[in-house]
């Protein structure tokens, strides 16, 4: 149990090769359009389109107007919060892995 | 790379003694932190942890192998029954090791959570990559 915030949405929208590498792709080499996206990838704009849809959702990436084009931008903020929060379950199973061992190295009751 | 933490310890104890610790109920409650637990211990079985402070915590048996495996499924939230969505899955392994036991544990399913309208996409790929190489795409990169 825990209290940080949920982070299925962040893990689903990262559960999918072409989100991963859009967002690895914005994340390598910076802001960039759908439309720029859709050149260096091997999907179509309107997929890219849906993906950022989707990562926009968890937030992942920000879009925002560039002159006449939009681009959109890695939130790190998501990312950051999502591995806090698999690094703050990973010490709560280190806890209790200690407290097993603890208990099963004590004495046997006589 | 999975969406899944993996943990692992030595004790100093046999496999059985650790295996008791693991699934017998009083011994939960304490290495749980919880007020009290309840386990049927078998594939299936309801497994209920109790905490004053948060509520109760409902997960269901999913393996049991005395003394090698056991598995449970459990819901992120407290007093939600598990099931797909908002479940992650906990496995629990032991073996010999010298005189005492390596004892790990792996919880996975993490990308699985509230994903209502892609679940059967995800299980096609279950194996793939997981998120880290984006995570360290983005730790490289804004760091």
């Amino acid at each position: 149990m825990t209290t940080l915030a949920d982070p299925g949405p962040v893990f689903a929208a990262l559960a999918d090769p072409t989100r991963r590498s859009v967002l690895t792709r914005l994340a390598a080499d910076g802001a960039a359009s759908a439309t720029t996206l859709a050149r260096e990838l091997p999907v179509t704009r309107q997929a890219v389109v849906q993906h950022l849809a989707v990562l926009d959702a968890a937030g992942l990436t920000r879009a925002h107007r560039h002159g006449r084009e939009v681009r959109h931008e890695v939130r790190p903020e998501a990312l950051t919060g999502a591995a806090r929060w698999m690094t703050t379950i990973a010490r709560h199973w280190d806890d209790r892995l200690a407290a097993i061992a603890a208990l099963a190295e004590e004495p046997e009751p006589s | 790379m999975e969406d899944s933490i993996v943990r692992e310890t030595v004790v100093a104890a046999p496999v059985q003694r650790v295996w008791e610790v693991l699934t017998q109920a009083d011994y939960v409650g304490r290495w749980f932190g919880a007020d009290k637990a309840e386990i049927d211990l078998r594939p299936g079985g309801s497994f209920v942890m109790t905490w004053a402070e948060h509520g109760v915590g409902l997960a269901r048996v999913e393996r049991v192998e005395e003394p090698k495996l056991f598995s449970f499924r459990w819901a992120l939230e407290p007093g939600v029954e598990p099931k797909p969505g908002e479940e992650t899955l906990v496995e629990f392994t032991l073996a010999e090791k010298g005189d005492g036991t390596l004892l790990k544990v792996v919880e996975s399913g993490f990308s699985t959570l509230d994903r209502p309208a892609e679940k059967q996409e995800w299980h096609r790929e279950r194996n793939v990559d997981g998120w880290r190489q984006v995570l360290e795409a983005v730790a490289t990169n804004f760091s």
